[in-house]
């Protein structure tokens, strides 16, 4: 029997970016606010100090900051006539765990997608004719559009001190920025990274080819930095120990960084750590949450009853708590109906190996989110006309670290072992550099999420099944840019160039991207969608769901900036609207 | 769910929040009314093991010495990993939470699956190089006349490497390419990870490459391009000066 807590306006589930936001805005509101956390508390000083942060074995490989698969973890199938078998070692994606969540091992790159990208069905629709989408494409539109959430990113962008150039001011194209980004009030709020000479070279050579090169919009502080919230952080030492790793120079944007500070000393804030909520409670209307059970790490149980539930954790885990807690109808891939895991996706990788001759590339002198971009062959940025595909990547030249295990760049036919391994490792640790490039993953009818018949995790719920496989319209478009991007290295002077295309079928193996969106779809129609465009539940008022999962497709880009708009946006909405007259924001 | 890397913090509380705690015996970590901090609070790397063997047996040391020293011989570029310490590392690892799959999920039924779902097997890293190791001895002393695998030739050795890779070899009814990935992915991390885990003696992986280790601030060297950085390589708790030369 679960022990009785006593009552809180507001529940947050995860204390990550969007958690630490809300219960900023929230408790700024006059709301006492708890958050439950599954994970441990987590700070700069204890958990990753300079003096033990730059560990490749303990942070890269063994994952210290990640969430452990046997804490909770998902089971994959490519299509519905195989036998989904659990993610027992993570692979392809790596979901954080902890205070900070994802928002203290990430690189820090924060793009806004395209204003196309927000209207995508409509714009294509418009562009290339009613028929040109195919059938079992289930894309739609954001329920918002980019100028709605142009104030919220820059709030966003703000929060976190975002280092770039900005390309389009006011309607006014700016030199040096990226041509092809919506509109922005403001320039970033500080200059770009400087840059190191594997990403001085592919932008000279994208510019020599005619496309626009520029800095990747970068959490990592071209320079110390005072935020929005009165936080300070300090400037980016280019150490190379980035993504995976806690920064220890308080210099790249996270929830430590730009929130906690401000948000601690606030008496009306409560953060539980290492208890995991195990559902989300329904009155018997089963239209109203009374709140959150949740069990400490002794597994002893508790309620925790809350006016507000606010499902902050990452996107798997908020369709999982979803499905469980019995709150909206769940996907049925046969009939096409229900919402809950309906329009998963992803991000298509490519990538391209490249031989440079006569460089030193310093490979460790780096940061997770300190390089160029070249958005030429974005979104619909170019005439996809007869090429049979939509979508399309950010093209870009981060080298993040020159971490000896794992990061080293190397061909196919180099030798796996031996001396002749060691001789190509030393030499292509200087002189052979990886492009990358982040593409988009449309929705579609047989992409879905949902409950596991055979796993559970140790609470005795059903794990979450992810049904995915590469469709030819992803695969088309990697190839497509794996060849845009072998231009460049050409360009770049390269002797050997390997390219690297996305192939089928999906696998869970080698690392690809932890930008896992969908399954609780945002919309204006309730058959379609599970939050509408305040990401407020349509079948639950008083739950409101947060992070990637509400993507209704993903774009070609990091989707941590559009994350960031849309919390801000829905926070606006519930200080604004919701609260005075707790309820539906959107009529059916 | 006791896991070693979830290590339960010390209660910080204050204010309304210690009301809440008392009434209701709440055991896990509570925070409200300030940023917590305490002095030596830091999480320091969980570096299992002791001087001498941990996991390994002695004749497993001695096939593991072997082994690893033909995937990363001793030339005119570095010590080879067994000088390095390697085998350390590996035997280190194989008595801590790596070689027991703690923090993993282990919950049955287990299939073999498609390739692309990644590993099943129920066997720990431990029962494996276990098994394996055992099982490669046993398959050269038939092979060669009673000898062991780390005294075979060295052109030999290699070759049974080649079919472990391949998969053309199997070891005691276990995948011979499971094993050979397994011991390949641990031998580059004990010659290339931190000195601390016991291998990469003298930073000799890193002084190889040319990583300068655990330095941490590169301001002065972003923007030099194509010139060589100066500095040796320092680790967690190391310094190339410190060690015995190699």
């Amino acid at each position: 029997m679960a022990q009785k807590l006593p009552h809180k306006d507001v529940v947050i589930i995860g204390l990550g970016w969007t958690g630490s936001i809300m219960a900023y805005e929230l408790t700024g509101a006059g709301l006492d606010v708890v958050a439950i956390e599954r994970g441990a508390w987590r700070d700069t000083a204890t958990d990753f100090p300079p003096a033990t942060s730059p560990d490749e074995l303990r942070y890269q490989i063994r994952l210290d900051l990640f969430q452990r698969t046997a804490q909770s973890t998902v089971t994959m199938r490519n299509n519905a006539s195989q036998t989904a078998l659990p993610v027992r070692q993570w692979g392809s994606f790596i979901p954080g765990n902890g205070v900070g969540g994802a928002g203290v091992h990430w690189n820090g790159m924060t793009f806004r997608f395209l204003e196309s990208d927000y209207q995508l069905r409509t714009h294509l629709t418009q562009r290339y004719g009613k028929h040109a989408i195919p059938d079992n494409m289930t894309i739609q539109d954001y329920p918002v559009t980019y100028t709605e959430l142009e104030p919220y990113f820059d709030k966003f962008e703000k929060l976190l001190g975002i280092c770039g150039t900005a390309g389009n001011l006011n309607g006014v194209i700016q030199p040096g920025g990226n041509p092809f980004e919506g509109p922005r009030r403001s320039e970033y709020p500080n200059p770009p990274d400087r840059q190191p000479l594997g990403s001085t070279m592919f932008a000279k050579a994208a510019t020599e080819i005619g496309y626009h090169s520029f800095p990747m919009p970068s959490a990592n502080m071209s320079r110390s930095y005072t935020n929005t919230l009165g936080v300070t952080l300090g400037q980016c030492s280019f150490c190379g120990f980035c993504e995976r790793f806690g920064c220890g120079n308080y210099a790249k944007s996270s929830p430590q960084t730009c929130v906690l500070p401000a948000l601690m000393p606030r008496k009306n804030f409560e953060a539980r750590t290492l208890c995991n909520v195990t559902r989300i409670n329904l009155d018997s209307t089963g239209k109203k949450a009374t709140g959150v059970t949740y069990v400490d790490e002794h597994m002893v149980e508790y309620e925790q009853t809350a006016d507000l539930v606010l499902v902050c954790s990452f996107s798997f885990n908020a369709v999982h708590m979803l499905l469980i807690s019995g709150i909206g109808t769940p996907y049925d891939p046969v009939s096409g109906t229900g919402v809950v895991g309906r329009n998963y996706a992803y991000q298509t990788d490519s990538g391209v190996t490249v031989k440079l001759p006569n460089v030193l590339l310093n490979p460790f002198i780096s940061g997770g989110a300190v390089g160029m971009a070249v958005d030429d062959f974005n979104g619909d940025n170019f005439d996809h006309g007869g090429l049979g595909f939509f979508g399309g990547s950010v093209m870009q030249a981060t080298q993040t670290g020159g971490r000896p295990i794992t990061q080293i760049a190397s061909f196919k036919d180099d030798p796996k072992w031996g001396s002749g391994w060691k001789r190509a490792m030393r030499e292509n640790y200087q002189t052979v550099y990886s492009l990358g490039a982040q593409g988009s993953v449309f929705s579609y009818k047989d992409a879905y999420l949902d409950l596991d018949p055979t796993y559970k995790d140790p609470y005795g719920s059903p794990l979450l099944r992810m049904t995915f496989d590469w469709h030819d319209n992803e695969l088309k478009m990697s190839a497509y840019i794996t060849e845009k991007l072998a231009g460049i290295a050409t360009a770049m002077g390269g002797t050997k160039i390997e390219q690297l295309p996305r192939l089928a079928p999906y696998t869970v193996v080698p690392y690809q991207s932890t930008h896992n969106t969908g399954g609780a779809v945002m919309g204006d129609d309730p058959s379609t969608s599970v939050v509408n465009k305040y990401l407020q539940s349509w079948d639950v008022p008083n739950v409101f769901v947060f992070g990637a999962a509400v993507f209704p497709q993903n774009a070609g880009y990091n989707p941590t900036g559009t994350v960031g708009a849309l919390t801000y946006f829905a926070a606006d909405a519930i200080k604004n609207q919701y609260l005075k007259n707790p309820g539906p924001l959107v009529a059916i | 769910m006791p896991e070693t890397s979830l290590k339960r913090r010390v209660l910080l509380m204050c204010g309304a929040s210690i009301a809440t705690l008392l009434a209701t015996r709440a055991s896990a970590g509570s925070y409200t009314g300030a940023l917590p901090w305490r002095a030596d609070s830091d999480t320091l790397p969980d570096i299992a093991g002791q001087a001498g063997w941990n996991f390994f047996t002695a004749a497993e040391s001695v096939a593991i010495g072997a082994l690893v020293d033909r995937l990363i011989p001793p030339d005119d570029l570095s010590i080879g990993a067994k000088q390095a310490n390697v085998p350390v590392y590996i035997d280190r690892q194989l008595a801590g939470a790596f070689g027991n799959d703690t923090g993993l999920y282990m919950r049955p039924p287990f299939a073999d699956g498609l390739p692309g779902q990644g590993p099943q097997s129920p066997l720990t890293p431990a029962m494996r190089y276990r098994k394996s190791l055992a099982a490669l001895d046993a398959h050269c002393q038939s092979a060669y006349l009673g000898k062991i695998f780390a005294d075979i030739p060295p052109a030999e050795q290699d070759r049974l490497l080649t079919m472990l890779e391949a998969g053309t070899l199997q070891l005691g009814g276990l995948s011979g390419k499971a094993f050979f990935l397994l011991l390949w992915q641990n031998t580059k991390e004990g010659f290339l990870a931190d000195p601390i885990y016991g291998g990469n003696l003298g930073m000799a992986g890193w002084k190889m490459l040319g990583f300068p280790g655990a330095r941490y601030d590169y301001r002065d060297w972003i923007d030099k391009h194509n010139e060589p950085y100066p500095l040796p390589p320092v680790g967690i708790m190391d310094h190339p000066d410190w060690s015995p030369p190699t």
